[in-house]
């Protein structure tokens, strides 16, 4: 079982403990991918990796080779959009689409600091354009529109640019007859856009809802962890819903819930396996499997 | 609605219950003292009561906004149903878990329409608080009402749905019937009913658990309500890592009728009596039939397919972003 998280400071545009260390060991891989060959001879503290799970440790050049998947224990950790991408685009060719579609901090929000403030670190931080990237290339020789989530940026919040894109998406999916896919990871709404936040669900379901009229095939993919806003719209309605394995899937964040009802939880509560034996999910599928899942799945689909 | 006796004060509304109290006294000293006419001095209290009602409620903060939608004695969903249609039936069940009570429903007659009615349901004291789990729908409550939505759309019935809820509840069970699913199932297919939607935020309107029943041809907010993604409280624990800061999470979060009108996000407001709903059930319930049935006849007067089309086009602007190029942040 993985460890709890508290997703509410990576809402609030904080690092989370964990996901600090997280962080900080991404950019040593980003490091790592751009330091040569001789002077990986030195074998800097960067290039080591340890599984937050069975501590097994490897280089990151390996663990990449896997996918970023514990080649010990399996454990799936997590990756942000541009692997995805890599991981199910042929030969890594994509074209990035809305890139240019940009956060404003529309309502002046500001808590401990400005909303603007926190889009600006955001940006610095990660060196993405928001939470969400949009591609489109082919997947085993076939068409597809990828929008998928980055936690790095804001917890994955759901805002205005979330929905835009997604939206964007799915008229590019109409007008070209591609399937869509959604790769969710997300803590939940971004509440510094507030109200605009919440009506992200409404918008992005009546693409959804498009989509379905034009018999287009929307495929969803709950990554760890896809909390809120997320499931309580897009991530819920896929033709087919997929899961990484051990992700933590909900509407209500766990912290929540046990200050509700005031009990432990379950072990497992809310894990992919969880919400596939209540029959929320179709399917678990580890990420090295998923290509070649996705790729039967969009050919059944076309054929 | 309550006894003035029963009535229930808020902070800024004391002075209105000092008025009262002036008034139950001399009604007191004219019982006793026959001889002497206190009638014009209640008259001339009563009066002031009216203004100090308006008074009060004319400049209300955004928590007193929240605090106002809270109002021990507000008038819920059912109080309304009861005042402004005729034949009210109520319809219960999702059909496949049990009847979840926080989330009511039913066919009535609304002037001249039968529609369905849909909304969250509080309880007015504290064992039916209890019983209507106040007004946190589980999974089975939205699907009780999706399940209504689909029989109004089957039967050619406008919906009218009334929104009052603190959230759609975080249990163990509503996760393990799936709340995000049954939340976004709503959604989707709210979105493309064929019948007109009216959504009304009589209350509370919290995030997901509202927008579960939210999703209108036309929504409307009601005077002394809130609608918006989290409650100020909940917002200032995870932003202000504190509880304490929830006035300020009420005002950043502009969560007002007002502001969300100006953002294009509901398309009007309903007025209240003076001072607020729970101050005349009836008349609120009046002023409340009025805009509905109004409302009803403009959008029933649309084509059905084009009606979804506009509903669908209506959300698809929602929200806010500009378009450049690069991080000029960078580093
Ligand atoms: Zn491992």
């Amino acid at each position: 079982m993985q460890h709890e998280e508290d997703f509410d400071a990576n809402l609030a545009g904080e690092e989370g403990q964990s996901e600090e260390t997280r962080s900080r060991w991404f950019k040593r891989i980003k490091k790592g991918i751009l330091t040569s060959t001789a002077e990986k001879k030195e074998a800097p503290d960067g290039l080591w990796t340890k599984c937050p799970n069975c501590k097994y440790t490897c280089t990151v050049l390996e663990l990449r080779e896997h996918l970023f998947v514990c080649p010990k224990c399996n454990y799936h950790h997590r990756i942000g959009s541009q692997e995805y991408f890599e991981i199910l685009f042929d030969e890594n060719r994509y074209e990035e689409m809305f890139a240019n579609v940009r956060s404003i901090d529309f309502l002046g929000f500001s808590d401990l600091r400005p909303y603007s403030k926190r889009l600006k670190e955001a940006y610095a931080k990660t060196g993405l354009h928001d939470s969400i990237s949009v591609g489109v290339g082919k997947l085993s020789g076939n068409d597809l529109v990828v929008a998928c989530m980055d936690f790095n940026f804001i917890g994955g919040s759901l805002g205005s640019v979330m929905g835009e894109k997604i939206a964007r998406a799915a008229d590019f999916c109409l007008e070209h007859n591609f399937p869509l896919m959604i790769i969710s990871k997300s803590g939940g709404a971004r509440m510094m856009e507030s109200a605009f936040s919440l009506m992200q669900l409404a918008k992005t379901s009546g693409k959804l809802a498009q989509l379905a009229d034009a018999r287009i095939p929307y495929i969803s993919l709950c990554t760890d962890p896809t909390y809120g806003g997320t499931t309580a719209s897009f991530a819920m309605l896929g033709d087919v819903n997929l899961a990484e394995p051990s992700a933590r899937i909900g509407f209500a964040g766990p912290r929540v819930i046990k200050e509700t009802i005031k009990k432990e939880l379950p072990l497992g509560f809310q894990s992919s396996e969880f919400v596939m034996e209540h029959g929320f999910l179709a399917i678990i599928v580890d990420r090295k499997g998923l290509k070649d899942r996705l790729a039967k799945l969009l050919v059944l689909f076309k054929n | 609605m309550p006894e003035l006796k029963q009535r229930q004060f808020l902070e800024f509304e004391k002075p209105i219950k000092e008025l009262y109290d002036q008034v139950e006294q001399l009604r007191h000293m004219a019982e006793k003292n026959q001889k002497v006419d206190y009638s014009n001095a209640i008259q001339q209290l009563e009066q002031s009561i009216l203004e100090k009602r308006k008074e009060i409620t004319q400049h209300l903060t955004a928590w007193q906004k929240v605090q106002m939608s809270r109002h021990p004695d507000r008038p819920y969903t059912l109080s309304y149903i009861k005042r402004i249609s005729k034949n009210f039936v109520e319809l219960h069940g999702d059909r496949h878990v049990r009847d979840d009570k926080a989330m009511v429903g039913g066919f009535a007659q609304l002037g001249g329409h039968t529609v369905m009615f849909v909304g969250q349901q509080k309880g007015v004291n504290t064992k039916m608080r209890t019983m209507r789990n106040f007004g946190m729908a589980n999974p089975e409550g939205y699907r009780k009402a999706l399940r209504l939505m689909k029989l109004a759309e089957k039967f050619n019935k406008p919906i009218v749905t009334l929104i009052d809820t603190p959230g759609a509840f975080p249990g163990i069970e509503a996760e393990e019937r799936g709340q995000g699913e049954a939340i976004a199932r709503n959604i989707f297919e709210m979105i493309r009913l064929k019948v007109p939607v009216i959504c009304v935020i009589i209350g509370e309107g919290a995030s997901g658990g509202a927008l579960g029943i939210g999703v209108g041809d036309r929504v409307l907010m009601m005077e002394n309500t809130w609608y918006t993604v989290i409650s100020p409280e909940s917002c200032s624990s995870i932003l202000w890592r504190s509880w304490d800061m929830k006035e300020k999470a009420a005002e950043e979060l502009k969560l007002t009728p007002e502001h969300m009108l100006k953002f294009g996000l509901v398309d009007a407001i309903i007025p209240e009596p003076l001072g607020g709903a729970h101050w005349n059930y009836d008349e609120a319930a009046a002023i409340l039939k009025s805009h509905l049935l109004k409302v009803i006849e403009e959008v029933k007067a649309i084509p059905a397919e084009e009606r979804v089309r506009q509903r669908i086009a209506k959300f698809s602007k929602m929200g806010f972003w500009e378009e450049r190029e690069e991080n000029e942040v960078h580093g």
